[in-house]
């Protein structure tokens, strides 16, 4: 039977902090752990935009707004599942286990040799979509080994319409492998919106397309983007096949530090997507529950700012990136053309 | 010992590889029942299974990009390319990701991924589908490129690449595929790659070849001899990168002479590199310029014209004979 073309968008809190839906069972101290993430991302987006305009860190992909996509499309994962995603998913990365450091070395523009292998992240990417097939062949060969491991590949909007997006679902569903797509549809890719990208109503109509469950969900809403991206895991666990989300996010920065969207979009969108603000939206939750009081909140706020500060203070403090390693990286041993490169610029630089 | 074409030689490899190793995948456009376009992989399937030997739908940078996947994962996939020609629609799979993708992981992720692809002309087939794209990869660092001229050198450069836990691109020459058969010991071995061999001694003038031009350039040093003209050494790469600058360099510090010769167009092509590399190392030796016998800054030539345009071993006496001038 066909999967079909859904117009239902996935919500359990609205904007104004009604719950509408099926909270996932989570215990107090699981959610403060997915609130203090989305803190954490958010504080420590605006601290690297920050240092980038001190000149302390390179260009940097503001991920705020998208702090619910972000943390409720990894949290349900476990340890040995794949995540592949592009820079602006760099919180998925944090909640996955990819330590703070391997993130900021590679802003800074360190050899990003940080990366943790029990986080089973590929390295961030940055051509459009191409992580996606990378994510369909571990899950191939997690398919082949037997293993109870899934993968998640996720990309933006703006992705959508490459090549490597298309061809990556076509693959996954031909061979019903144990993947899930997540684009955080934030409305912008760069200056182009999403009207641009594809005359089709919803990106998540592309699953059916290519055989699989597309799911439209609120990318602000954490326990609705949890509790699909749990569904959709758990399905893939269990052999049965890939599945595509879309989740309905907005950007509220700029592309990069080095683009500035006040050219090409007004700023009536902010006013209106401000209000729907996906931490917000989690913190009257919290509050009203009373999970979480003002006191924590302000307690907890200080943890992340130390957290990040103290990541700041060890990135600051490294030697200098050693341009040799640069040349022991390419293959697995020098070749003689590196081995002969590599030793002239030590000699040039001194360093013999 | 078994006479082989390099198409019997390369199925025994990959039949061998899949028989030693549960890691080996072997996939691409028509490899499974149809055992490929050229029956590389002819009864693999049938003998391995779906799940080791299958076809994928028709999309080179999702196989690819699948691949690259199943290698950092830990397998040994070996992706087909149907035509090198083909592969450029998974460039940026091939350059920016399997071969950058231990320096971008910090040397956390390898990518153990064998590329096989076909090319070549001189055997009249439709445009793209002959193609030299070897230049354009050799520009990559992070990928190794291997291209063998016989039945013996394919199969050891095949189970090499598969041992190699870096991405290959193992191009395999269209007009090489059936025209000669070759001892080829059934059991497995490696050629190593980054060598480069002396394919025939000689002391007045050094030709570097690899792939199909390996015979033209032999067959030019036949006739120089036979004439008594000189007395000619043949080079073959095998692999192009990393190449094997030491036996270039040896061979052309005793002759003082050096032709290159490949099918593939000239400007900033393999035969450039093999010029500065003989620059560097030679200079002082050499009594002539460096000549260059290549195809055309063309598209690659069409085939009513190609048997003119490819080098063939009287263009490449002619550049012999050029090094040798007084």
């Amino acid at each position: 039977m066909p999967f079909p073309l859904t117009e239902t968008m996935h919500q359990v809190m609205t904007p104004e902090g009604k719950i509408i839906g099926e909270v996932p069972l989570l215990s107090a101290e699981q959610l403060i752990k997915l609130y203090r993430w989305m803190v954490l991302g958010r504080a420590f987006s605006d601290r690297m935009v920050a240092l980038q305009r001190q000149g302390r860190m390179g260009t940097f992909s503001a991920l705020n707004g998208q702090e619910a996509t972000s943390v409720g499309l990894a949290a349900p994962l476990q340890q040995k599942d794949w995540l592949a995603g592009s820079y602006r998913e760099i919180l998925s990365y944090l909640v996955k286990g990819v330590p703070m450091q391997a993130i900021m070395k590679l802003y800074r523009g360190y050899v990003s040799d940080d990366y943790s292998a029990e986080a089973h992240c590929l390295p961030i990417q940055i051509v459009l979509a191409t992580q996606l097939p990378h994510m369909v062949g571990i899950a191939m060969a997690l398919k082949y080994d037997r293993q109870p491991q899934v993968a998640v590949g996720v990309c933006g909007d703006g992705a959508t319409s490459e090549g490597d997006f298309n061809e990556a679902l076509n693959f996954a569903g031909v061979f019903k492998a144990p993947v899930v797509f997540v684009v955080q549809n934030n409305g912008w890719a760069i200056s182009v919106p999403r009207s641009k990208q594809t005359a089709a109503q919803y990106i998540a109509h592309r699953g059916p397309a290519f055989g699989m469950p597309g799911y439209l969900v609120d990318g602000n809403d954490l326990f609705a983007v949890y509790k699909v991206v749990c569904d959709c895991v758990e399905r893939a666990r269990a052999g049965e096949g890939p599945a595509l989300i879309e989740a309905i996010t907005y950007r509220l920065g700029a592309h990069t530090t080095a683009d500035d969207p006040k050219r090409y979009r007004p700023a009536s969108d902010l006013t209106e997507w401000g209000k729907r603000d996906p931490i917000l939206r989690f913190r009257a939750f919290l509050f009203d529950q009373h999970i979480l009081s003002e006191k924590d909140n302000d307690v907890l706020h200080e943890e992340v700012t130390t957290e990040i500060e103290q990541a700041i203070n060890r990135l600051e403090a490294l030697p200098p990136q050693d341009c040799a390693q640069v040349y022991d990286l390419v293959y697995s041993e020098l070749t003689p053309q590196l081995k002969a490169q590599r030793a002239q610029i030590m000699r040039e630089l001194g360093r013999e | 010992m078994p006479r082989w074409t390099m198409i019997e030689a390369l199925n025994n490899a990959l039949a061998l590889e899949l028989e030693h190793d549960r890691r080996v995948l072997i996939f691409g456009e028509d490899v499974g029942k149809n055992g490929g376009v050229f029956r590389v992989t002819e009864g693999l399937q049938n003998r391995f299974g779906e799940e080791r030997v299958f076809d994928t739908p028709l999309a080179e940078s999702a196989i690819i990009g699948t691949a690259i996947g199943i290698a950092v994962y830990g397998l040994r996939p070996i992706a087909e390319i149907q035509f090198a020609g083909f592969s450029l629609l998974a460039f940026n799979q091939i350059v920016s990701q399997a071969a950058h993708m231990r320096s971008r992981s910090g040397g956390l992720y390898t990518v153990p991924l064998v590329i096989r692809a076909v090319f070549g002309g001189n055997v009249r087939s439709h445009e793209m589908h002959s193609d030299n794209i070897e230049g354009l990869f050799m520009h990559t660092p992070g990928i190794k490129i291997v291209i063998p001229s016989n039945p013996y050198d394919a199969k050891g450069l095949l189970h090499a690449a598969i041992a190699d836990p870096d991405p290959v691109l193992l191009l395999e020459h269209m007009r090489l595929y059936r025209s000669f058969r070759q001892e080829v010991p059934a059991e497995y071995y490696t050629v190593p790659i980054g060598k480069a061999v002396v394919v025939h001694e000689g002391s007045d003038v050094t030709v570097i070849a690899y792939g199909a031009m390996v015979a033209v350039a032999l067959e030019a040093a036949k006739q120089l001899e036979s004439s008594d003209e000189a007395s000619v050494e043949v080079v073959e790469l095998r692999t192009i990168a990393p190449m094997d600058e030491q036996t270039i360099a040896d061979s052309v510090n005793k002759t003082g002479r050096a032709v290159v010769v490949h099918e593939a167009a000239r400007t900033g092509g393999v035969g450039a590199e093999i010029v500065a590399v003989i620059n560097q190392h030679c200079l002082y030796a050499l009594l002539k310029p460096v000549e260059r016998v290549t195809s055309p800054d063309t598209p690659f030539p069409i085939p009513t014209v190609e048997d003119l345009l490819i080098p063939t071993p009287g263009r490449v006496v002619n550049a012999i004979r050029r090094t040798l001038e007084a």
